[in-house]
């Protein structure tokens, strides 16, 4: 909305707000808002091949037939312990599933952390040896790091970055712009979980569920996936958006359109049930141990196999279908049988009053 | 999920369709009157399974969008001072005021907090004796008990630095002043299911019988509105103009009489002015004077904030039903939800957002919109 407004005849409203002068938190939603910024800030200062393809991870040739996928990632969750997990565990998983999103095979991670004055020793070592479990799961060494700390109330106890490198073959080539119509989209599990979960752990619902996130590495079931089918195009984690902003995004960056199915996806009841409460639509909630995978049709079962073979992928489903039309779009046939459809998160996710 | 997925259920949701299609025999325009409908009817996809002879046509039934410029304004201005903890809902966050919204407030320094409850600003008031707590007391009839609630438990709890910023509005007067339009075109209204949860359906007995036109109560789960939908036309095939009840689980016609006692006992009806239609006679409420302590506007002396919206806004007409969304030319070019020009597109329940996130991909409404 730079500058150009077209000639508008006959009444419009008159309340602009773009938002472009101030940082608010919108712009860290993982939606359209956030897209933007990138677009906006970071894009023409960083310019570059490997940035510019848009994926989890950058990638780039480091040798004959060899590349490197570098991935970094800052977290900030409150509470620092949840159902399931905390900050650590995230940031060890969060860095690693970016890797493996490229179809890499994730091996070193560097972690920086931000401290809060008065942060008690014991919660730090507790959120460093649930990173070291998470960093032996997936079969990965934290190589080196970096501490700072600023003063009381200038952080929200602790923040880590941690950033990944990865090894793949440069025959793959895995990526948001690869999906081609005719590809089956399939998700790994249930959706929704974490958003969820780390809601009731700040204790604002007033109920209560038995949910946990899903936080987990899913590196090892990238590779089975891999193993099972040389025609796995897409692979996309749903984190921070939700399941309707990584798929929309990856229909832009592909350039074909996405049909999926309100009765095909899997969400446990209680999400749903909190999702009704709070107006919030389970597609845009975040996930932290979910990929998205969009397969040629023809590998779709093998590959559904071995995702189920593998303890996170044992609820894996097909949930939809890429055609090429309409470009860029994300749609969803409804239980009644009608098409709608399904936008990015625009800015932040806001509970709806009634 | 009990009392949900049954109304979801497809087979008798088209069935009930099929039973429209049976009965119709002449074009009839409907006014779902509630957001929530609204959105339910988009996201569904409602509009494309229903025979053509049906035009629904979305009312004003969405708080967000109804909250005049002025008291946004007011917000933003009690918002902005220091030491106050101003809460809301939060989809008002997103509502532009003349200049800025509650977003830039916070991102300003402000402390916008967002609550699941009114109840929830009062254990803020209690739990910082030191700070002003303020809580946005937007809505129509639905949330207007638990609104109460808080003022009421505020009083009994002897809070001084607890107070509402009050933007009531009511539906049957709107009702009324859609009907005395000129320029009406409304056959038949869905009545707002969780309104007459509250308030029953004995106010709409005597606006049927006014304007010869039928009123059913209507729920907001597919079958609800189908249902809905279904009585209606055949109370206009008929030619009797009734109030019915399709949301049986819910409503009966005397409504919630304790919520009603606790609403009277703290408010009062008041002129309301209306965001992008103007000022509608006893359309609302306000707080009565037992009360009058609790007056954010007041306490904070923000009662000669002023704010002309333009005459040229669209969102007025669209909350009238007499413009859809995709006839707006700004619509999803220059006003989108991330960038709203009008406060239906700020709400998931305004019209406005409901059509740019269930439906701009569509070619019919590309067409429409030239």
């Amino acid at each position: 909305m730079s500058g150009t407004f077209p000639d508008l005849q006959g009444p419009i409203c008159p309340l602009p707000q773009k938002h472009t002068s101030r940082i608010v938190l919108g712009h860290g939603s993982g939606g359209k808002m956030m897209a933007d910024l990138i677009r906006d800030v970071f894009y023409p200062q960083f310019e570059n091949a490997p940035l510019l393809a848009g994926n989890d991870a950058g990638v780039v040739e480091l040798t004959n037939g060899l590349n490197l996928a570098v991935s970094t990632d800052a977290h900030v969750v409150s509470p620092l312990f949840f159902p399931g997990g905390d900050i650590g565990k995230l940031a060890v998983c969060g860095t690693v599933n970016d890797i493996a999103m490229v179809g890499a095979i994730p091996l070193y991670l560097s972690a920086s952390f931000i401290l809060e004055e008065g942060l008690e020793m014991e919660i730090l070592e507790r959120v460093v040896k649930s990173m070291q479990l998470a960093a032996d799961e997936a079969g990965i060494d934290i190589i080196c790091g970096d501490t700072k700390v600023v003063a009381h109330g200038e952080a929200d106890g602790l923040y880590i970055s941690t950033t990944g490198l990865g090894l793949l073959d440069s025959r793959f080539n895995i990526g948001g712009d690869q999906a081609k119509p005719g590809d089956q989209v399939l998700i790994s599990g249930t959706i929704g979980d974490h958003g969820i979960a780390v809601l009731e752990a700040r204790g604002e619902l007033g109920f209560q569920t038995q949910l946990k996130s899903d936080v987990a590495p899913l590196n090892h079931l990238v590779q089975e996936m891999l193993s099972a089918s040389r025609q796995v195009h897409v692979l996309r984690d749903p984190t921070r958006g939700g399941v309707a902003s990584a798929l929309n995004e990856i229909a832009r960056q592909s350039g074909v359109g996405i049909l999926i199915k309100e009765n095909s996806l899997p969400i446990k009841p209680e999400v749903s049930g909190a999702c009704e409460m709070l107006g919030f639509d389970p597609l845009y909630i975040a996930n932290e141990g979910k990929l998205l995978a969009l397969v040629d049709q023809a590998d779709t079962d093998r590959v559904l196999t071995a995702m189920r073979k593998n303890p996170y992928g044992q609820r894996a489903a097909v949930i939809g279908q890429v055609a090429a039309d309409p470009p860029g779009r994300l749609l969803l046939e409804t239980a009644l049988g009608s098409t709608r459809v399904v936008d990015v998160l625009t800015g932040e996710l806001l509970p709806r009053i009634c | 999920m009990k009392y949900l997925s049954e109304y979801r259920d497809a087979e008798l949701v088209l069935g009930t369709i099929s039973q429209i299609a049976d009965r119709i025999t002449q074009p009839w325009t409907l006014m779902e009157i509630c957001g929530g409908q609204t959105h339910s009817i988009i996201k569904n996809g409602l509009d494309q399974l229903l025979p053509e002879k049906i035009e629904l046509v979305h009312g004003p039934g969405c708080p967000v969008c109804v909250t005049p410029l002025e008291l946004i304004d007011k917000a933003l201005a009690i918002a902005s001072i220091p030491g106050v903890i101003f809460t809301s809902y939060g989809d008002m966050l997103r509502v532009p005021g003349s200049q800025g919204d509650l977003f830039s407030v916070r991102a300003s320094g402000g402390d916008v907090r967002v609550v699941y409850s009114p109840l929830d600003a009062v254990r803020l008031a209690q739990e910082n004796p030191d700070r002003e707590v303020v809580f946005f007391a937007i809505g129509f009839e639905t949330t207007a008990p638990a609104n109460v609630m808080s003022v009421i438990q505020a009083d009994h709890l002897k809070l001084d630095n607890f107070s509402i910023l009050v933007s009531h509005v009511r539906v049957p007067p709107a009702i009324e002043a859609i009907l005395s339009s000129q320029d009406n075109r409304v056959q038949g209204f869905l009545a707002a299911g969780h309104v007459c949860a509250v308030m029953g359906y004995w106010e709409y007995l005597p606006i049927a019988q006014k304007y010869q036109i039928p009123i059913t109560v209507t729920g907001f789960e597919p079958l609800d509105i189908t249902r809905g939908i279904l009585a209606t036309v055949e109370s206009l095939e008929a030619g009797q103009p009734a109030v019915k009840n399709a949301y049986l689980r819910t409503v009966t016609e005397a409504g919630n009489q304790k919520a009603q006692a606790v609403i009277n006992q703290v408010f009062e009806n008041c002129d309301r002015k209306w965001r992008g239609i103007g000022t509608i006679p006893e359309s609302g409420w306000r707080l009565k004077p037992g009360f009058i302590k609790f007056d954010a506007e007041k306490r904070f002396q923000v009662e000669s904030v002023q704010a002309e919206e333009s005459p040229l806004c669209i969102s007025g007409l669209v909350l009238q039903g007499l413009k859809k969304p995709d006839q707006c030319q700004a619509f999803a070019t220059l006003c989108t939800p991330e960038n709203p020009l009008g406060a239906t597109m700020v709400s998931d329940e305004g019209a406005c957002a409901a059509y740019y996130r269930y439906r701009m991909h569509t070619g019919a409404e590309q067409g429409d919109r030239k």
